[in-house]
């Protein structure tokens, strides 16, 4: 069976000045949503108090919102997890902090606890209170700075691998998409305001380790395709590269798609955001590796004489990739 | 076939069943069981068998299984389930008492044949198996503070000692190293080297002279300083094992992460409370010597005026009445061996019984002797945090509390074992001897996270977290059959493979299963399929430029090799950024991916290429099935 047609020879060099610009606009526009609004940080990161309560019976979220808000907590977040009975609430750490300056931070984590199960229990008294997490400040700031520094450790060296094994015009052309994937994800993220924790940092770094996977093998092509051809000229060479590849980026992109889905519907609520994330950067990196990295690598200026391997005088050698 | 060597064959088929054999254990739940192993002087024995096992038929608790261990003195019994164990456990913890520590277990019921090679199942997180976890930081700040102090003091004397005239010797504020200011410039220099031969980790530099005064700056060299925080923090280590291991919890998680932290984790506890109030507490006990009683006039006018003799402190006792007692501390709760609570027989009180290591007997010998008839007040220090936000961050300062639990006047020369009374509750005389024996904190330690995952949270993750495995899988198993056919059908051999081989590798390594693991896997096997992706996509490709069948499989194969060895190599890189990541969940994840990352280079391309040529080699084939 095959869904693409196997002679495909569609023009996607010919769309370059649409689709990268297209693609530099929603970077430029990502930037600036993230600059703007801003991530809705999880607990992780920001520092605060996270108290699942559980009802004996359904409630609605509303309700213990408005019951928080009576009690002063006009800062809290509500979420409803594990069915209709459980709910998970979120403070910042700011309401923990003014809670008691002179207790230790776990009694004031402790403190405000009480006071929200006294305000829950107000307005319905089979609240109860099932776990509480509560993470200091600096914590969340160092976890943060982590992930950013393991982030841009993993793009350098990525581009020094492909530098090596391909050529210094690979390796920006990969540097370059990586950055838009990246960019575009966390553009999403700052849009939709979905909460940003530490489970979607990491995986935002594996939907860089998931899109230079793509890319390499749309790459690989190409070098292969440079080396064979007698005179055909560099867009012709990656045009034939993405379309002869353009089945496997596909059908690996659907493979990968369809277990984050399962793992979105069935994973439950603490993989939600790996899921959402994978999925967002899949679509993302699948198209960046058809649209924008091949004219990157036209715009500069890749040659067959570049990627001609370094021992010609050995035949056996220079079929090898 | 001829182009696969019979060795690769070979190869594969150990591999698979290494694969099997070490992926086994998960198979085999764990049982709910109580640990039970003597505490204080007692022995695990059948005796102690036949008497709890009186206990549980009392309760009308069953157990499934009872194992005595006479050499490692632990006895282990496996219940139903968890409801019969936390009941059992309540039942039998009183009537044991302080002799036993009885701690909620979960018992593998791994085969031993298994056992006896290594193979294990993986350890669950505490997301999948609920507890309570602690991250907490240990004060790097006290311990400069401490060590430069010492310094200070010990370049005093040493100059006293060498009678070198000296104008001050001070600490300059934290980090800036220690002033000392000298009358002469031949007095600096003689300074200077004396100090230089006596203590090797100071860095001297003279400062700028101000007519009379010398000034020499001494700092504590970076070296020194990142010792003593190893140190300190190793200290704090095996403290907070010692405390855990009192609270009777078994395998607990004490680990150091970054530079300052310690990450404590209880599988199996629910109650924080018990536990932080063991792990963070910093109570020790000070004998020093009493210099005035509440009845005393000092006392009271000290506490009127605030008027305190300057080799005194005012402490006050349980009841907010003053005391007077020396600043010099003869012995603290460092300088002891050991420590149990009781009661007073006399009196019925609760109280300690403390025994003195060597050191400490010693200067409490050379103490009492010199004091008979005299007075000494045992104060309980508690260390005491603070936190306060100023300019939008957290500040922490520390205090000390002080209390004087006992006041008495010594009646004879004390020896290395006494004890103290006073103490407000049993439960304080307990907890306190806990403290005590466990040793002290090398460097005060805060709580700065915390959080509890309650067991039925655990157990309804990992239940999801093995379905969306299985089905992501199925999924893309029927995919993978319907859009490839045969060569799909491969591929679904070796990826089921994968996930076998990917446990094994875990467990053998011992990896901790998390939920951020179980998403690992999940996007393992997603991504596993891309080399079987490339090598059907090459062999039909092949196919379509004329080749033969077996010419097809063979370039398939050949030309795939090396996009799938770079895209692997590239994605390697990112899983190992994953893994460097401080954070434990996300480096399980990261581990989780690069082991995957591996193993399924050799199942998608070894193992799919040994089934392919089982199936096409020495046949004569006019199509794939591909």
């Amino acid at each position: 069976m095959e869904i693409f047609n196997h002679n495909s020879n569609f023009n996607f060099l010919g769309l370059r000045k649409f689709t990268v610009g297209l693609g530099v606009v929603l970077v430029i526009a990502s930037v600036i949503l993230v600059a703007v609004r801003g991530f809705n940080y999880g607990l992780d990161f920001t520092g605060g108090l996270s108290v699942q309560v559980a009802y004996s019976s359904p409630v609605e979220v509303s309700d213990v919102r408005q019951a928080l808000v009576n009690a002063h907590f006009d800062d809290a977040v509500v979420v409803p997890v594990g069915g209709a009975n459980g709910l998970q609430i979120k403070l910042p750490i700011r309401v923990v902090d003014e809670a008691g300056a002179n207790l230790p931070a776990d009694k004031r984590a402790d403190k405000v606890r009480d006071e929200i199960l006294a305000a829950l229990k107000a307005s319905r008294p089979d609240a109860t209170v099932k776990d509480r997490s509560f993470v200091g400040a600096q914590v969340g700031e160092e976890l943060r700075n982590d992930g950013y520094i393991a982030m841009i450790f993993v793009i350098i060296g990525i581009m020094g691998y492909l530098w090596i094994r391909f050529e210094r015009r690979f390796a920006i052309a990969a540097l370059a998409t990586e950055v838009h994937d990246v960019l575009l994800t966390l553009g999403i993220f700052a849009l939709t305001r979905r909460e940003f924790d530490l489970t979607v940092l990491a995986s935002v770094l594996a939907v860089v380790g998931y899109s230079i996977n793509d890319k390499v093998v749309v790459f690989d092509r190409v070098r292969e395709l440079f080396r064979a051809s007698r005179n055909a000229t560099p867009e012709e060479v990656l045009n034939r590269s993405i379309n002869s590849t353009l089945s496997r980026t596909i059908i690996t992109s659907l493979f990968t798609g369809i277990t984050m889905a399962a793992l979105y519907f069935i994973g439950g609520p603490v993989v939600h955001g790996f899921a959402i994330t994978m999925l967002i950067g899949i679509v993302v990196g699948t198209l960046s590796s058809i649209f924008i990295a091949s004219p990157i690598l036209l715009w500069l200026g890749v040659s067959k004489k570049d990627l001609m391997p370094v021992t010609k005088d050995n035949p056996e050698l220079a079929r090898r990739p | 076939m001829s182009d696969f060597p019979r060795w690769k064959y070979a190869l594969v088929v150990l591999v698979l069943i290494f694969g099997v054999i070490y992926a086994l254990p998960n198979v085999f739940k764990p049982s709910p069981a109580l640990q039970i192993a003597p505490n204080r002087g007692q022995v695990v024995d059948d005796a102690l068998k036949s008497k709890v096992q009186g206990i549980l038929d009392q309760n009308k608790l069953a157990v499934t299984d009872v194992q005595v261990d006479l050499v490692a003195q632990r006895m282990l019994m496996k219940f139903p389930d968890a409801e019969s164990r936390d009941k059992a456990a309540d039942a039998v913890r009183p009537v044991l008492g302080d002799g036993y520590i009885v701690a909620l277990n979960l018992a593998s019921n791994v085969p031993s044949w298994l056992g006896a090679i290594h193979a294990g199942a993986m350890p669950l997180g505490l997301d999948l198996q609920g507890g309570v976890h602690f991250l907490m930081e240990v004060d790097q700040n006290s311990v400069q503070d401490k060590l430069e102090t010492t310094y200070a003091d010990d370049v005093r004397s040493l100059l006293r000692d060498k009678n070198i005239r000296y104008e001050s010797v001070a600490r300059n504020g934290r980090g800036a190293g220690i002033g000392i200011i000298l009358k002469s410039d031949a007095d600096r220099d003689a300074a200077s080297s004396a100090i230089a031969l006596d203590h090797p980790d100071l860095i001297l530099v003279n400062g700028n002279n101000t007519g009379d005064r010398f000034v020499l700056n001494a700092t504590v060299k970076p070296d020194k300083l990142r010792e003593l925080a190893q140190s300190t923090i190793r200290q704090n280590l095996t403290t907070l094992r010692n405390r855990v291991n009192a609270l009777g919890v078994s395998e607990p998680l004490i680990q150091q992460q970054g530079d300052n932290r310690i990450v404590v984790e209880l599988a199996g506890v629910q109650d924080t409370a018990e536990a932080k109030k063991l792990l963070g507490a910093v109570a020790t006990l000070q004998y020093r010597e009493g210099l005035a009683n509440p009845s005393d006039p000092r006392a009271q006018d000290a506490q009127r005026t605030g008027n305190i003799p300057p080799d005194a402190n005012l402490v006050l006792g349980n009841h907010g009445e003053p005391y007077l007692v020396s600043k010099k501390i003869i012995v603290t709760g460092d300088e002891l061996s050991d420590a149990a609570s009781g009661f007073d027989q006399q009196t019925g009180t609760p109280k300690v019984d403390v025994v003195l290591n060597s050191a400490g007997a010693r200067k409490m010998t050379d103490f009492s002797s010199a004091h008979v008839g005299k007075p000494m007040a045992v104060v309980y220090a508690e260390r005491v945090t603070d936190t306060k936000v100023v300019d939008g961050k957290e500040v922490r300062t520390a205090r000390t509390s002080e209390r004087v639990i006992n006041y008495a006047t010594i009646n004879s020369t004390l020896g290395k074992n006494f004890q103290t009374t006073g103490l407000a509750s049993p439960t304080e005389a307990s907890d306190l001897a806990l403290l005590l024996k466990g040793g002290a904190l090398a460097a005060p330690t805060d709580i700065v996270e915390e959080g509890v995952i309650g067991a039925s949270l655990g157990a309804d993750n990992i239940q999801k977290g093995v379905q969306a495995v299985l089905i992501g899988l199925g999924l893309v198993l029927l995919a993978a059959a319907f859009y490839y056919k045969l060569f799909g059908l491969v591929a679904d051999v070796a990826l089921f493979f994968n996930l076998i081989l990917l446990m094994a590798v875990m467990s053998l390594i011992g990896v901790t299963l998390t939920m951020p693991g179980i998403a690992g896997i999940v996007l393992t096997l997603g991504m596993a399929i891309d080399a079987n992706v490339l090598i059907c996509e090459r062999i039909r490709e092949e196919l379509r430029n004329g080749s033969t069948p077996l010419a097809s499989i063979r370039a398939g194969y050949e030309k795939a090799w090396a996009t799938i060895l770079d895209a692997n190599v590239t994605h390697l890189l990112a899983a190992l950024g994953l893994m460097t990541m401080g954070s434990g969940p996300i480096r399980g994840f990261g581990v989780t991916l690069f082991i995957g990352i591996l193993t399924s280079m050799f199942t998608s391309v070894t193992v799919t290429h040994a089934i392919t040529a089982l199936i096409h080699g020495g046949r004569k084939l006019k199509t794939l099935s591909v």
